[in-house]
């Protein structure tokens, strides 16, 4: 059974907090700050079925957070900080998969002595600079939008 | 200068004053473009939040805005929070499947001896990445 006390939404938007108040369940009243921050950024009337609501209610928080820290591209800057990850990390893995190719070629070879390994690329020196974990990005982005939890 | 009403206005049916903070962003030859942020957003939300950035960074603003937009309206649950998700799962793979090869090759580099006396079999076996990864930690 549902407190006495009318929601964060009913709050804010100054009305009565009804037994069915679609946003009581997703924006209790001791977290006024959740649907504030949603109603700055959305509007405050997309309908969605009932199932579904907690997901899209937790998704327009982390949304409207991200807009708040960052007003000039919100998510859009996570997206694009993420997907230069992704293409970094799958170059790095590339090279490795290809240097771990050349020594099972090499070591599976019967007779020639040990080579040193060959640059397959200009910018490997011969203590492949990938064993360090190269972080390096243009992006300066929260280190922590690649674990953040979103569900809260 | 804008020979008629902006997008805004004209869906929001109002006179377009010279100062619309909307003109700029949406141009009339792409109605659609406003119709998505008002539906997510509410036209009076998208007029706060632009004016206050200064003008140099609203460009971008109205584009990041009508592309969480589309994102929001093609999935309406998550948005582009999904994709945000995606990518996050997409990178741990990837640093999972990095850190094995890695783990391989300095395992493969410190013991070349003891993998040629061992099947040539094993090399392309999953359970040798494992192996040798457990060693290497």
């Amino acid at each position: 059974m549902r407190s006495c006390s009318p929601c964060a939404a009913c709050k804010l938007l100054r009305r009565r907090c009804a037994e069915d108040c679609i946003f009581a369940p997703y924006f209790p009243s001791q977290d006024p700050h959740r649907f504030a921050i949603v109603h700055k950024v959305f509007g405050a009337s997309n309908e969605l079925p009932v199932d579904q609501r907690g997901d899209a209610a937790s998704s327009m928080v982390y949304e409207a957070n991200a807009r708040v820290r960052d007003p000039v591209y919100g998510c859009v800057g996570a997206i694009s900080y993420l997907q230069n990850q992704v293409s970094q990390l799958q170059m790095q893995l590339t090279v490795a998969q290809t240097e771990l190719l050349r020594i099972k070629m090499q070591q599976d070879s019967p007779s020639p002595p040990y080579l040193a390994p060959t640059n397959i690329f200009n910018n490997i020196d011969s203590q492949p600079e990938y064993l360090n974990f190269p972080s390096s990005t243009n992006v300066i982005q929260d280190p922590s939008l690649k674990t953040e939890s979103i569900w809260t | 200068m804008n020979p008629g009403r902006c997008a805004a206005c004209r869906y929001l049916r109002r006179r377009c004053p010279p100062d619309c903070i909307f003109s700029p962003y949406f141009p009339p030859n792409d109605p659609q473009r406003f119709v998505s942020i008002h539906r997510i957003y509410g036209a009076s939300n998208v007029a706060k939040l632009l004016q206050q950035l200064p003008s140099h960074l609203r460009t971008q603003a109205a584009d990041s805005l009508y592309l969480e937009a589309q994102y929001r309206i093609e999935d309406p649950v998550y948005g582009c929070v999904g994709l945000i998700s995606l990518l996050q799962q997409q990178i741990h793979e990837v640093e999972r499947q990095l850190a094995m090869t890695q783990a391989e090759i300095a395992f493969r580099a410190r013991h070349p001896q003891a993998l040629e006396s061992n099947s040539l079999n094993n090399v392309g076996n999953p359970s040798f990445s494992n192996q040798a990864s457990s060693w290497f930690m």
